[in-house]
């Protein structure tokens, strides 16, 4: 039997589990949407804006593991969803983008709604499709969804044309997918894994730099079986937070521009990096010919092209981190007999006095709210077990350091491409895989206005996102840097004080908006939030001259920091490190 | 260091333009690039020839495996190996050279596949040095045009370096 386009995306949408579909109708599309009209099996989300649909999707795919799913139309559609695109792909994150396209025939033609959406987002997507021929489109969507979530995962696009959608065909779905040109190496070279085995053994000061690699992989309990079973102290990026517990003994936190001084040190100091599922992104090595200037380096990682790309390495190892560290810890095991809490002691013992020395701080207030603060009573309300994203700027920051995630896809953020405008999208996608978990957007007041159109989709799918807005009316992270760098010229920063009224324009949604201003209010506030089964803004008037540190500045050795401290000695330090 | 890249692709349209767009995204860059069909009409060859360090040439052999329409990447540099190029070019030499035109287009093999009044058209195949002196050569006669097909490789068989 002969069946459209349309059905059979729906059909194959089934088989790979699709449950939620993320999208925006429009003229081209309207064949796929129509099936869904009726449709019992996937439900679709309508989000108010196409770049919302694919962070909700990224939000949803970054929780739950599962590829994320989009559908939008052509043309300015398909443009919209560009930077969702790019935000997931930077940070590997599955996603299955379908865009309408205008009919075959006119595709060249400067339609009314066309957009070369493959061309646009070639160097953006893993891969992107445009199908031709609707015989093509079952095994399209089979090879979509394998490429998106195997090897290193990221965005696939698929551009339907409209006679595409609506033309008939037998129903063929591929079993299996067999792509020649594409088989991801798993398995880690043996020889290179015994010559890292070597290398640890060796090593009286390692570091461990894991990222959101071990994340992906799902290779957490692997990762705490090493570091335990070797001692080694964790430093985790960004990406790479809840991937090794943020409370255990051995955990340095994050390293790199905004990172721990007991992180950036131990790496400085360290005779052993063994980087995992990571990239070396400059914000975690600084200067990278300053980077760890005593180590080796191993670096595992499912990507060649990551190895080497920034940074030399001594021990490549090319694989799924899961499988490899799990080759590597039976030889550690078998080769190594010594007591290895022994060997470190002299190693620990200096990282718990860093840890001592500059313990990450912030200098706590009574009268003003310090966004820290903030972040801190989150983390003790929730004890740790919320879902948090962030934004992009300070309050990423802050929520990198001050909230402790002791499991991995606990912390959801635009680690590559630091996409304002992604938190609160990323949380709505979050909350809908799963609904009975606390979701918590930690926002600033300038990012948060970037999607801000989906408080309506949060309240109309009764979806109980709460939204904690460090409002220090500035960019504060541009502030920041402003203040720092470009002697106090605040250029352009300042947002306008109270502007608007978030409680309003929750109020004005629908959603509950909430407010604190003195330091008291911060935990009633959020109390109250947690409590309420609803879509909550809270409006933080924090500190406005409240800075992220410690901090290194941009293209200095990561153990040259700033920290805070009377301004005075701070300018002296600046200059010196100009 | 220049290194001559040999790719085996998926012949799909938009392929090039991957290929293509890696190296102007990461900004390498391609001296030459030619591309037509192998013996099997589902699979491309390119040779793109280009140049950097060792780290850079590594980033590219990567990069290239990377894309998922890339079958095989061979850089030549780590195998014995044969390269041509052609180039057709026009020259316009005053008569009393066009006799010496005609004596260095023999010496170098060429043909001469065009003549007019003024001018001749010579084919001249050859590597890279053969045909920079042919080139060169040339250039006193009055080169009006010249166009070139970019490298083509192919490895010895069974002289893996």
């Amino acid at each position: 039997m002969k069946i459209t386009g349309a059905e059979i995306i729906l059909e194959c949408l089934k088989r790979e589990g699709v449950k939620h579909i993320f999208g925006y109708p429009g003229g081209v599309v309207l064949n796929i949407f129509d099936m869904l009209y009726d449709d019992k099996d996937i439900k679709l989300i309508l989000t108010r804006h196409e770049q919302g649909a694919v962070h909700a999707a990224d939000g949803y795919a970054r929780a739950s593991g599962k590829p994320g799913v989009v559908l939008v139309t052509s043309g300015p559609g398909a443009t919209n969803t560009v930077t969702g695109i790019a935000t997931a792909s930077m940070d590997s994150v599955p996603l299955v983008v379908m865009s309408g396209q205008v009919p075959t025939l006119l595709i060249g033609n400067d339609a009314f709604q066309e957009a070369d959406i493959v061309g646009i987002t070639r160097p953006c997507t893993k891969y992107n499709f445009l199908v031709k021929d609707v015989k093509d489109l079952a095994r399209i969507m089979r090879e979509a969804f394998h490429i998106a979530t195997t090897g290193r995962p990221g965005p696939v696009l698929i551009d339907l044309p409209k006679d595409v959608t609506s033309g008939k065909t037998e129903f063929h779905w591929p079993q299996k997918v067999d792509i020649r040109s594409y088989k991801p190496t798993l398995e880690g070279n043996k020889w290179m894994i015994a010559k890292a085995a070597q290398l640890i053994t060796k090593s009286t000061r390692p570091v461990i730099i894991a990222g959101g690699g071990v994340i992906i992989s799902g290779a957490s309990k692997e990762l705490k079986e090493v570091a335990q079973f070797t001692n080694i102290p964790v430093a985790m990026t960004l990406m790479g937070l809840g991937a090794f517990p943020g409370t255990h003994k051995l955990s340095l936190g994050m390293p790199g521009m905004h990172g721990t001084y007991y992180a950036n040190k131990a790496i400085q100091e360290s005779d052993l990096v063994i980087a995992i599922g990571m990239r070396f992104d400059d914000r975690v090595t600084g200067k990278t010919d300053a980077f760890a200037p005593h180590a080796k380096i191993i670096h595992i990682d499912i990507d060649p092209t990551s190895i080497r790309k920034n940074v030399r390495v001594d021990v490549p190892v090319v694989g799924d981190v899961k499988r490899v560290l799990t080759a590597l810890l039976k030889v550690l095991k078998e080769e190594n007999k010594e007591q290895w809490s022994a060997v470190r002691k002299k190693w620990l013992k200096q990282i718990d006095a860093w840890k001592r020395e500059r313990p990450l701080s912030y200098t706590k207030s009574d009268e003003v709210i310090k966004p820290q603060f903030v972040v801190e009573k989150i983390y003790e309300l929730t004890k740790g077990d919320a879902i948090i994203t962030t934004e992009v700027g300070q309050n990423q920051m802050w929520a990198a350091q001050f909230y402790k995630y002791d499991k991995p896809r606990r912390l959801l953020t635009s680690g590559g491409l630091g996409t304002m405008g992604f938190g609160f999208p990323a949380a709505i996608g979050a909350q809908l895989a799963f609904p009975d978990k606390l979701v918590i957007d930690i926002a600033g007041d300038g990012s948060i206005q970037m999607n801000i159109q989906e408080l309506a989709t949060a309240v109309i799918n009764k979806l109980p996102v709460k939204v904690a807005i460090l409002n220090n009316r500035y960019l504060g992270m541009v502030r920041q840097w402003q203040e720092l760098f470009f002697n106090e010229r605040y250029s352009h920063s300042f947002l306008h004080d109270m502007f608007p009224d978030f409680v309003k324009v929750a109020e004005a949604y629908g959603a509950v908006g909430l407010r604190a201003t003195k330091p008291s209010e911060v935990e009633p506030v959020l109390k109250e939030a947690f409590k309420i089964k609803k879509t909550v803004f809270m409006d933080f008037v924090v500190d406005w001259k409240e800075k992220v540190y410690p901090m290194v500045p941009a293209g200095a050795p990561i153990d040259q920091m700033l920290f805070e401290e009377p301004e005075k000695k701070q300018e002296k330090k600046l200059r010196a490190v100009k | 260091m220049r290194h001559t890249i040999s790719l085996l692709v998926e012949n799909r349209f938009g392929v090039l333009s991957r290929v293509a767009g890696l190296f102007s995204g990461r900004g390498y860059n391609i001296e030459s690039i030619s591309v037509g069909e192998t013996i099997d009409p589902q699979i491309s060859q390119m040779t793109i020839v280009t140049s950097g360090d060792d780290w850079v040439i590594e980033q590219i052999t990567k990069q290239l495996n990377k894309l998922i329409d890339v079958i095989k990447v061979t850089d030549m540099v780590e195998l014995d190996h044969v390269e041509r190029e052609m180039i057709l070019i026009k020259v316009a030499p005053k008569p009393e050279k066009k006799v010496e035109v005609l004596n260095l287009t023999e010496i170098f093999r060429g043909r001469i596949v065009d003549s007019s009044e003024k001018t001749y058209t010579i084919e001249i195949t050859g590597d890279e040095d053969k045909i920079k002196a042919f080139i060169n050569l040339m250039k006193p006669m009055g080169i009006k045009e010249l166009v070139r097909t970019g490298k083509v490789a192919i490895a010895r068989e069974g002289t893996k370096k």
